[in-house]
């Protein structure tokens, strides 16, 4: 630990922490650069610096900032918010597996967005609002279930179970019941991908984060005070309940507008926070660590489907089930060799 | 009453109200048959179509919800206290996403479309990703730890749960007849298929109960058990093993339907306390109950038609675990 003091803050920080975060962020701007030099359409770095400074052709100008640089802006926001939503909430349940499923965000979205493309054969839009909608009443039907007196933590995660079983039956109903056209465009939501997304997604995915990225910093500081139990943080001057509703209404905000912009991407929430914990080697929620993971996963997915699988347009959902997937299997199996490790 | 006096009169309750939903299961159908002769047709064939319609349908599926019930009951009731993780569903050592991607071969590459025919890929999906999640979780030097058991699981479904996707993105007939076996259904089962998961069921349950007391060791950490002198390695071997074979064969015979296993140990923990023995014994009357009579209210609710078990699972399920989640004590793991 190493602390940075100045007349007006002081900073705590590891060493470690601070190493790996660059290393994500030098490895997010190489995947970056990497994703607008290579593609259907090659250009050089010259090219690519030129167009950002104005002096681009007309071609290399549609090529960046309308096929290429509003996706990669959408999968970095998308990843860093999921992986946020993911961290807090592992968090606040002290419980690995956590992710938006456990307050029933992730199935309730589905059930929106599903209806909406079976029933009424809805515009992206209109399916992306959908899932918002049924996502965030889903989310406080199981909060409100769920509070007694306050909210217990495990309660919260049984009854969350409870009601993602109830929309996961819905969805199976829909999707068992539907042509087989609509149920293949339901299943290809569900995946969650980036195709044919612009600067309209970015720019809402971009408006919320600034909101909510500063407020789950500033919360995030509590965090550790919530994990070491209700009683703990009520004596160190936290009002738990509180502060747990304030972080629960956050991490779903941050849920749901990546679902709303991407769908329902696999993995990202319950592995980011992972990945990040164990490189950094922190006992407590790193945000900032998370989130970096976060989004350098979906870059680095996005990337691998569009360039690796260019014919077969698939869902960047895919890839971050595969890529975070088999990493963690690596970490896991590294800590295993190394006879150390949680 | 002392408290083993309350347990016991419930679970003879529990034992007598399974019993009439299997006889229930026997009468209920989309094809009324009067009550008394259900029974005759049981004990005597008299060669008509009521009677293969018993003896042939009805009879084999009431066998398979109970088989199957308990086996994802009990199956999950081993899982979460072998993780000590309430999120944890015996899906989460892969065995579901496995044998959903051995289905999904089976179906792309070999045209495999029957229940009977996709048994032997879920079993072996099952088996295999389940032992490479317990190898990379559970088999280390002192490493291992709960936690970590869960993760490599989370890991190993994420990455299988691609394979899968992928697949039925490009390949659309697939999709077509993987949806359907996805929901969790009952229907169209016959008596080979009972054969064929038997060996694998009968032996995961017999190896459950003989674990409930190492379990209840194990409940209290891993260093308090090898205190106590329990070995916590091998009871955890044999956990995995037990939920394997049951869960496996489970999902291989009806799809998966991951809520019996995820909820039943909870109300089972909320009636019978946190000892293992209760909690298995709950486990495994409570669950068939639960999905024989879903598949009941699944034939007559729709009917002609009939409506998956796997939907009216959890339809009639998460109300009532909400209601009792928000009424009893809830006793953590």
């Amino acid at each position: 630990m190493r602390t940075i003091r100045t007349p007006a803050v002081s900073l705590r920080f590891s060493e470690r922490a601070l190493l790996v975060s660059t290393a994500m962020a030098a490895l997010t701007v190489a995947a970056a650069v990497a994703t607008m030099v290579t593609g259907d359409f090659p250009l050089t770095i010259g090219e690519v610096l030129a167009t950002f400074s104005g002096n681009g052709d007309g071609y290399a100008d549609f090529v960046i900032f309308t096929l290429r640089l509003p996706r990669l802006i959408t999968g970095l926001l998308v990843g860093a918010a999921l992986a946020l939503s993911g961290a807090i909430l592992q968090s606040l349940s002290r419980n690995p597996l956590a992710s938006p499923d456990i307050i029933g965000f992730t199935q309730g979205a589905a059930t929106g967005a599903i209806a909406v493309i079976v029933l009424v054969q809805g515009s992206m839009t209109a399916t992306a609002l959908g899932a918002t909608a049924v996502g965030l009443l889903t989310s406080a039907a199981v909060y409100l279930l769920a509070f007694k007196q306050g909210v217990q933590g495990f309660r919260l995660v049984l009854i969350g179970i409870g009601v993602s079983a109830m929309m996961l039956a819905v969805n199976s109903y829909l999707i068992t019941r539907a042509t087989l056209e609509s149920a293949l465009a339901a299943q290809t939501w569900l995946v969650g991908g980036l195709n044919n997304r612009g600067w309209d997604e970015a720019q809402v995915v971009a408006a919320v984060l600034a909101v909510l990225l500063p407020c789950a910093l500033v919360l995030g500081r509590r965090l550790a005070l919530l994990e070491m139990g209700d009683s703990a943080a009520t004596g160190l001057g936290v009002n738990a309940e509180r502060t747990r509703l304030a972080l629960l209404v956050v991490s779903v905000g941050l849920a749901a507008v990546a679902t709303a912009a991407a769908g329902p991407i696999s993995f990202v929430a319950l592995a980011a926070p992972q990945l990040a914990r164990r490189l950094t080697g922190a006992s407590g929620p790193g945000l900032v660590a998370s989130a970096l993971m976060g989004g350098l996963l979906l870059v680095v997915s996005d990337f691998a489907v569009q360039r690796l699988f260019p014919t077969t347009q698939l869902p960047v959902g895919i890839a971050t089930g595969a890529i975070g997937g088999l990493y963690l299997v690596w970490l896991l199996a590294h800590e295993w060799r190394k006879g150390s490790g949680t | 009453m002392s408290r083993e006096a309350v347990r016991g009169g419930a679970l003879l309750v529990s034992i007598g109200v399974l019993g009439l939903v299997v006889l229930l299961s026997l009468w209920i159908g989309t094809k009324s048959i009067p009550f008394t002769d259900t029974f005759s047709l049981l004990l005597a064939d008299d060669g008509t179509g009521d009677a293969a319609i018993v003896r042939d349908v009805r009879v084999p599926r009431a066998a398979l919800g109970l088989l199957v019930g308990a086996a994802l009951g009990l199956s999950g009731a081993v899982m979460q206290a072998l993780t000590r993780n309430p999120l944890a569903d015996p899906g989460l050592l892969g065995v579901n996403m496995g044998a959903a991607a051995a289905i999904v071969s089976a179906i792309a590459f070999f045209g495999i479309t029957s229940p009977t025919g996709y048994v032997w890929f879920a079993l072996a999906g099952a088996a295999g990703t389940a032992t490479v999640v317990y190898v990379l979780g559970a088999a280390g030097r002192g490493t291992a730890t709960p936690d970590r058991l869960v993760l490599s699981g989370a890991a190993l479904t994420a990455v299988l749960l691609a394979y899968v996707s992928a697949i039925l993105l490009l390949f659309t007939h697939t999709f077509d007849s993987f949806r359907f076996w996805n929901v969790g259904s009952l229907a169209g089962r016959d008596f080979q298929l009972i054969g064929q998961i038997s060996p694998f069921v009968l032996p995961g349950i017999l190896i459950a109960f003989l674990l409930a007391r190492n379990l209840n060791v194990l409940a209290l950490g891993d260093h308090t058990g090898k205190a106590l002198g329990a070995n916590v390695n091998r009871t955890r071997a044999f956990g995995v093993l037990s939920v394997t074979l049951m869960a496996g064969a489970a999902t291989a015979a009806a799809g998966p339907i991951s809520f019996v296993g995820l909820t039943v140990p909870h109300v089972a923990r909320m009636i019978g306390g946190s000892d293992q023995r209760w909690v298995l014994a709950f486990s495994a009357v409570l669950s068939p109950i639960l999905l024989l009579g879903s598949d009941i209210v699944g034939r007559v609710i729709i009917a002609p038609q009939e409506m998956e078990v796997g939907i009216i699972t959890a339809f009639i399920g998460a109300p009532v675990f909400i209601a009792l989640c928000r009424r009893r004590k809830l006793a953590t793991l």
